[in-house]
C-alpha cells in the first residue's frame, strides 16, 4: 500500500514539489528585498548578490516567479478536481497551506493591479494589500517550516 | 542660497503679496473648486518665471505645519554604515530640495540666438501619473490619489529612501529621527521620514490652489484637467516653436514644462545632484513590469490548459488500454 510520503516523493511529484519549494524561495528573497533592507544589512556586499539591492530587478524576478506559480497553481488545482481527488485526500495542514496560498495570490493580484497605471485604490486598501501580502507570506513561511518538521505533507491517498 | 534681506527679496515679497492678492479675486479653476477625482496637472510655462522664490517661501510657509520635528539624540543605528539624515539644522535652504524645502528655483544659461539668456523654474515632485515610488513602497506610505498627485504619509513612512532610488529624478528627501520607526525597532529598522511636494493635496481638497500657483506673481504655474494642460502645453509649444518636458517622461507625469529651448541644453547647465533632480528624458520605469503584469492574465490559462491536457491523455491512454 504507497503511504502519502511513496506519492509525494514519485517521480513527477517529486520534481514539481522542488520547483514548487525553490520558486518560492525565491520569491520570499525577491519579496523581502522589495524592503530596503538587503543593502542595509550587507546582503548586497556578497560577492554575486549586488542585483539583490535593485529594486527594480528584484521586482522583475518577482512578478517572474508570480507567473511560473499562477501557471503551477491552476495546473495543480485543475488536475487535483480532474484526476488527483479521486484516489487522493487533502488533509487538514494542507487546506491551512490552501489558505494561506489563497491569502498572498490574492493580494498579490491586487498588488499588481494597484501597480497598473490608471489604477488608484484607497490609501487604507493600499496599506492593507501591502501589509497583509507580507503578513500571509510570513505566516504561510513559518507554518510551512513547522509542517516540515512534523513531516506533515499535502495529501494522503484514500 | 540661504535666506538673506536682499534687494531681491524685498521685491519679490512685494511681487509675492500683489500676486496673492491678485490670486485671491481670480476665481479658482472649476475642477480645483471642491473635492475632484479628476486627474489633475500643472503647467509650467518657464518663459515667466522670474526666480523670485515667493513659490518657495509660500510652500514652506503652507507646508510648515507638515515639516518634522525630530527628537534628538537620534536613536544608534546598526549597522554602522546606515548614516542620520538630518536638516534640522539647515531648515533655511532653499537651493534644493529638502525635507524643509519641498520646491526650488533652479537656474539655466543658455545661449539663444548666439545670445546668453537665463532660465529659472520651480522644481518639486512630478506627480507621476504611474509613480514608482508608490508602486513600489513596501509599506503604502507613498501613494498616489486619483486626482492625479502623489504623497507620502508621514505618519506610515519608515524613511528607507526606497522611493527616492526608484524615483528617476531621486525627489523625496529624509529627514531621521522622525516617524513610526521610533516605535518599532529603531535602531534596526528604518531611519525616519521621506518628504516631497503633496501639491497642497489639503488645499486641493479643499478647492484651494497649490500655495506655490496661488502666490506666483507671474502665473508661471496653471493647474487644470491633464487633457486641458497638455491641450494648453501644445499650444504655446506651437506658439513659441518650444518644447514640452513631463508629458512622456518616465511614462507621463501630472507636471508639465514648457520652454523655449530644448531641456537637452537646460539640463546641461543647471546644478545637478542630490536635491537638484535633472531635465534628462526619462523612459516609463513601470513599462517592464506592466508587460509582466499581462502574462500573469495568460499564466493561469497555460496551466489549466496544460492540466486538462494530461486528463484528456490519460483517459485516452486507459481507454485504449480496455
Amino acid at each position: 500500500m504507497k503511504s502519502k510520503n511513496d506519492y509525494e516523493q514519485s517521480g513527477g511529484k517529486k520534481g514539481l514539489r522542488w520547483i514548487y519549494i525553490l520558486t518560492f524561495i525565491v520569491m520570499a528573497f525577491t519579496g523581502f528585498g522589495q524592503m530596503p533592507i538587503f543593502k542595509r544589512y550587507y546582503v548586497s556586499d556578497i560577492p554575486g548578490m549586488g542585483w539583490s539591492a535593485d529594486f527594480y530587478l528584484t521586482h522583475y524576478i518577482h512578478y517572474l516567479g508570480a507567473i511560473f506559480l499562477l501557471g503551477l497553481f491552476a495546473y495543480v488545482i485543475v488536475d487535483y478536481v480532474l484526476s488527483g481527488r479521486k484516489e487522493l485526500s487533502l488533509i487538514s495542514s494542507a487546506y491551512v497551506r490552501i489558505a494561506l496560498l489563497g491569502g498572498i495570490v490574492t493580494t498579490g493580484i491586487f498588488r499588481v493591479l494597484k501597480n497598473m497605471p490608471d489604477v488608484v485604490f484607497s490609501p487604507d486598501f493600499t496599506r492593507f494589500i501591502d501589509i497583509s501580502h507580507l503578513g500571509f507570506m510570513m505566516l504561510y513561511i513559518f507554518l510551512a517550516l513547522v509542517f516540515l518538521i512534523m513531516k506533515s505533507g499535502w495529501v494522503v491517498i484514500k | 542660497m540661504t535666506k538673506d534681506i536682499s534687494r531681491r527679496s524685498f521685491i519679490k515679497g512685494g511681487l509675492a503679496a500683489a500676486g496673492a492678492i491678485a490670486a485671491s479675486s481670480v476665481p479658482l479653476p472649476a475642477t480645483v473648486r471642491g473635492a475632484t477625482q479628476e486627474e489633475l496637472a500643472t503647467l509650467i510655462d518657464i518663459r515667466k518665471c522670474i526666480g523670485c522664490e515667493a513659490c518657495v517661501e509660500a510652500c514652506q510657509e503652507v507646508n510648515g505645519r507638515k515639516f518634522p520635528e525630530p527628537k534628538k539624540p537620534f536613536p544608534k543605528m546598526y549597522p554602522n554604515r546606515v548614516k542620520v539624515s538630518d536638516w534640522s539644522d539647515k531648515r533655511d535652504v532653499m537651493d534644493r530640495l529638502t525635507p524643509y524645502n519641498w520646491l526650488f528655483i533652479q537656474e539655466s544659461t543658455v545661449k539663444v540666438n548666439g545670445e546668453e539668456e537665463t532660465f529659472t523654474f520651480p522644481r518639486r515632485c512630478m506627480h507621476c501619473q504611474n509613480p514608482p515610488c508608490a508602486d513600489l513602497c513596501p509599506w503604502g506610505a507613498a501613494r498616489k490619489l486619483k486626482n492625479g498627485i502623489t504623497r507620502i504619509d508621514a505618519d506610515v513612512c519608515l524613511g528607507g529612501s526606497k522611493c527616492k532610488a526608484v524615483c528617476p529624478w531621486h525627489i523625496p528627501e529624509r529627514q531621521t529621527g522622525v516617524g513610526l520607526y521610533l516605535d518599532i525597532l529603531p535602531s534596526f529598522a528604518g531611519n525616519g521620514v521621506m518628504y516631497k511636494c503633496d501639491r497642497c493635496y489639503d488645499r486641493v481638497e479643499h478647492g484651494k490652489l497649490p500655495a506655490c500657483i496661488e502666490v506666483c506673481p507671474e502665473k508661471v504655474q496653471k493647474i487644470g484637467p491633464r487633457d486641458e494642460i497638455l491641450k494648453e502645453a501644445y499650444s504655446i509649444s506651437k506658439e513659441i516653436n518650444g518644447y514640452i518636458y513631463g508629458e512622456k517622461e518616465n511614462g507621463g507625469t501630472n507636471t508639465i514644462y514648457v520652454s523655449p529651448v530644448p531641456f537637452e541644453k537646460l539640463n546641461k547647465t543647471i546644478k545637478k545632484g542630490p536635491g537638484r533632480p535633472h531635465l534628462k528624458p526619462v523612459e516609463d520605469s513601470m513599462a517592464h513590469a506592466d508587460n509582466l503584469a499581462k502574462a500573469m492574465v495568460i499564466a493561469p490559462i497555460a496551466g489549466i490548459a496544460a492540466a486538462v491536457g494530461k486528463a484528456y491523455s490519460s483517459r485516452s491512454q486507459g481507454k485504449a488500454g480496455l
